[in-house]
């Protein structure tokens, strides 16, 4: 099978439209949040929206792991790489994000040792490369790429590289959904649920969303005819007043998780007390530190990190888009002061970001839809 | 380094330095190539430079791009070239065989494209000030009778051609880095396009509105850049676009859009509504176009901006980007 033309085919999109039509009540305004930016993202590369009746609204998640990061985090990870000999890697994602003072390309311009990688492996291969270096890998995102990390520490120990560390910066979803049920602006009728994510901690961490808060969530995949899938089985069951966990991504998904991903994670990392996300603010138990037994490869033990908190710019709106309060055009700065070449915060330039993402995709559209100009 | 990079950045740049200190006189058209009448003979002229790296790659290297790319501008500015001269910036200690190996491409793109070398300036500076070679190649054309490129002239109804499959460049150029582990059957499409440019023009010169070669920045910036100056929307249809499976397939893995990648070998036409089957059928019957294109139309909303239709009717805006196309990873 050649996913990306089956899970594209316009018949059977066409006819699950059809579907979603049928399933959905003309009489009634559905608000469905998708956690994951990677949604969002396919969500407006695709024109889903456009496809979609007018009166089921996609309202955007917090699941954008570089969006989430008080700039303090990213001016920390700068400090670092500012060090002697050090190598500040991370993933491409990474390099266009502002800290207070520019972003880790324009410390590049400036002389800084700033490099992409692919994967945390790439950076223990310069480490292991570049012995007179100190190789420091910026790690960032949910589950979904802790894993790596995890792995890559447990060989630089194996291994005895002692020129790398990591400046751990992972967060868990979990908590971030959590945050998001418990705001009080928020009325959702149905989660789709993160699809890599998914991959990692399974489907049974998010019974409780069906269970206690009587949400229905599906785990979905990236293709359109994923996502309009996960769609019709939400539709379904909000139609027959049932709540569970349904797993729309079964090809890629295990229900129970990836075992061997989720050992790694526990072998090098544990659970911060609290961390800060930028717009939810102080979360507890919802970001991983390095455990001590790699202390000899954690930035923050092997460096003196100031830890400095940044507050986002008085007009910035980051933390109400990011809870899907607001939507991107709605923030005072969007196109405006704050655009993918001078972003004022991550939304606007991470792949993951729902303003990068309007912004691209959307925003100069003639037919800008009166829904998106709405208040929420 | 966004400055380089042939998107938003570039233009400002360009818009806001270069042009209003360096060039002569309201209202020039900034296009591939510069225009100017010397004693009744139409001429163009342009000038590049290059630095790709690495220096060789699949399908090609520095020393072709350099020919090619110069011959490019001068025909999708609607000239014959007739005379390149070359400037060589090279670093110390860069071995003679990768010197020689360049010369000898840059000989053999010039023979196959009909053009003469005609001099040019060699400049050694010491190494690690810069990587390995830069060639910036200046070229001079005749401009073909009956022919005028102008954004002004695009109309709604205009038809959007394009020579064959895109993004086969940059992704080339991506996985010869070697820092992906990726693997693909790829090469570079470097090429003169003029024999494809002059079989469209001989089919339908006066339909011709504008041409462009999508070098670095892709076709999306492009057409971007034909929005903005001709103020229309620029409609094109996703499933007309012709990329092959081994570009999609890392585009798709790497969270890259085809329409952002570079080309070499490669042209986009706007042609009017009446001529441009003409044109299409002239391009896919000279060697070398048989995957050409009807890729979309204009249209006057959405003003100024470039819309993307899927197969099953959603949309989305297509934009310049404002740097280098980053890999995205999760």
């Amino acid at each position: 099978m050649r996913y990306v033309d089956e899970f594209r085919d316009p018949e059977i999109i066409t006819r699950t439209c059809e579907e979603i039509r049928r399933l959905a009540d003309p009489g009634r305004h559905y608000r469905i949040m998708e956690v994951c930016g990677g949604h969002t993202h396919a969500i407006y590369r695709f024109g889903l929206k456009d496809v979609l009746p007018d009166n089921l609204e996609l309202i955007h998640g917090p699941g954008c792991p570089v969006c989430v990061l008080p700039m303090g985090r990213i001016d920390d990870g700068l400090a670092l790489g500012k060090q002697p000999n050090v190598v500040f890697t991370a993933f491409g994602d990474m390099m266009r994000v502002p800290g207070a003072h520019g972003s880790p390309l324009e410390h590049k311009a400036a002389g800084m040792d700033v490099r992409i990688v692919y994967s945390p492996s790439d950076a223990l291969k310069l480490a292991r490369n570049n012995p007179d270096k100190h190789v420091m890998f910026f790690a960032i995102g949910f589950e979904t790429t802790a894993p790596s990390t995890a792995l890559t520490l447990m060989r630089a120990k194996a291994e005895g590289i002692r020129n790398f560390s990591v400046f751990c910066n992972h967060v868990t979803i979990i908590p971030a959904i959590r945050a998001i049920l418990d705001s009080p602006d928020m009325r959702l009728d149905a989660f789709i649920g993160p699809g890599h994510v998914s991959t990692v901690i399974g489907c049974r961490p998010y019974e409780w969303i069906a269970r206690d808060e009587k949400k229905p969530i599906v785990v979905s995949g990236f293709e359109p005819l994923d996502l309009l899938q996960s769609v019709v089985m939400l539709l379904r069951q909000l139609k027959e007043g049932r709540a569970v966990v349904e797993n729309q991504y079964a090809r890629v998904v295990p229900w129970e998780g990836n075992r061997a991903a989720l050992a790694a994670m526990a072998e090098v990392f544990q659970l911060r007390p609290y961390f800060e996300w930028r717009g939810l603010g102080f979360i507890s138990q919802s970001a991983l530190r390095i455990r001590d037994s790699y202390a000899a490869w954690d930035a923050e033990k092997v460096f003196d990190v100031a830890g400095v908190r940044v507050t986002d710019p008085k007009a910035a709106q980051c933390g109400e888009v990011l809870k899907g309060v607001l939507k991107p055009v709605q923030c005072k700065l969007f196109g405006r002061e704050c655009t993918p070449e001078r972003p004022v915060g991550a939304l606007m330039v991470s792949s993951e970001g729902s303003c990068a993402a309007y912004y691209n995709y959307e925003h100069r559209k003639a037919a800008a839809s009166k829904r998106d100009l709405a208040p929420v | 380094m966004a400055h380089g990079a042939g998107g938003k950045a570039t233009r400002r740049l360009v818009d806001g330095l270069f042009a209003p200190l360096l060039l002569d006189g309201a209202g020039v058209r900034l296009s591939d190539a510069a225009q100017l009448e010397v004693d009744g003979a139409r001429l163009a002229v342009t000038t590049d430079g290059f630095v790709v790296t690495p220096v060789s790659f699949p399908g090609g290297s520095i020393g072709e791009l350099a020919v090619n790319g110069t011959v490019n501008d001068l025909a999708v500015s609607g000239a014959r070239a007739v005379g390149i001269v070359v400037s060589f910036v090279l670093e110390a200690g860069l071995p003679t065989e990768v010197l020689e190996a360049e010369v000898r491409a840059m000989a053999k793109a010039a023979r196959a494209a009909g053009v003469p070398i005609l001099g040019g300036d060699t400049k050694v500076v010491e190494h690690g000030k810069t990587d390995r070679m830069y060639i910036t190649t200046t070229g001079i054309g005749r401009m073909l009778p009956g022919v005028t490129i102008d954004p002004g002239s695009v109309r709604p109804g205009d038809r959007i051609l394009l020579s064959g499959p895109i993004g086969d460049h940059g992704i080339t150029i991506l996985l010869a880095r070697g820092e992906l582990d990726l693997e693909a059957q790829l090469r570079s499409d470097t090429r003169s396009v003029f024999p494809l440019v002059e079989a469209l023009i001989d089919a339908a010169a006066a339909g011709l509105r504008w041409m462009r070669d999508p070098t670095r920045g892709g076709v999306a910036t492009s057409l971007n850049e034909l929005a903005l100056d001709s103020g229309l929307g620029i409609h094109i249809s996703e499933e007309q676009i012709p990329v092959r499976d081994e570009v999609r397939g890392a585009c798709e893995l790497l969270g890259l859009d085809p329409l952002h990648i570079a080309n070499e070998g490669q042209f986009l036409a706007v042609v009017s509504a009446e001529l441009a089957d003409a044109a299409l059928a002239a391009l896919r019957a000279a060697p070398g176009g048989e995957n050409a294109a009807s890729i979309g139309e204009v249209r006057k909303e959405p003003a100024a901006a470039v819309l993307v239709t899927t197969r099953y009717g959603g949309t989305r805006i297509v934009d310049m980007l404002v740097g280098d196309p980053l890999p995205r990873i999760c």
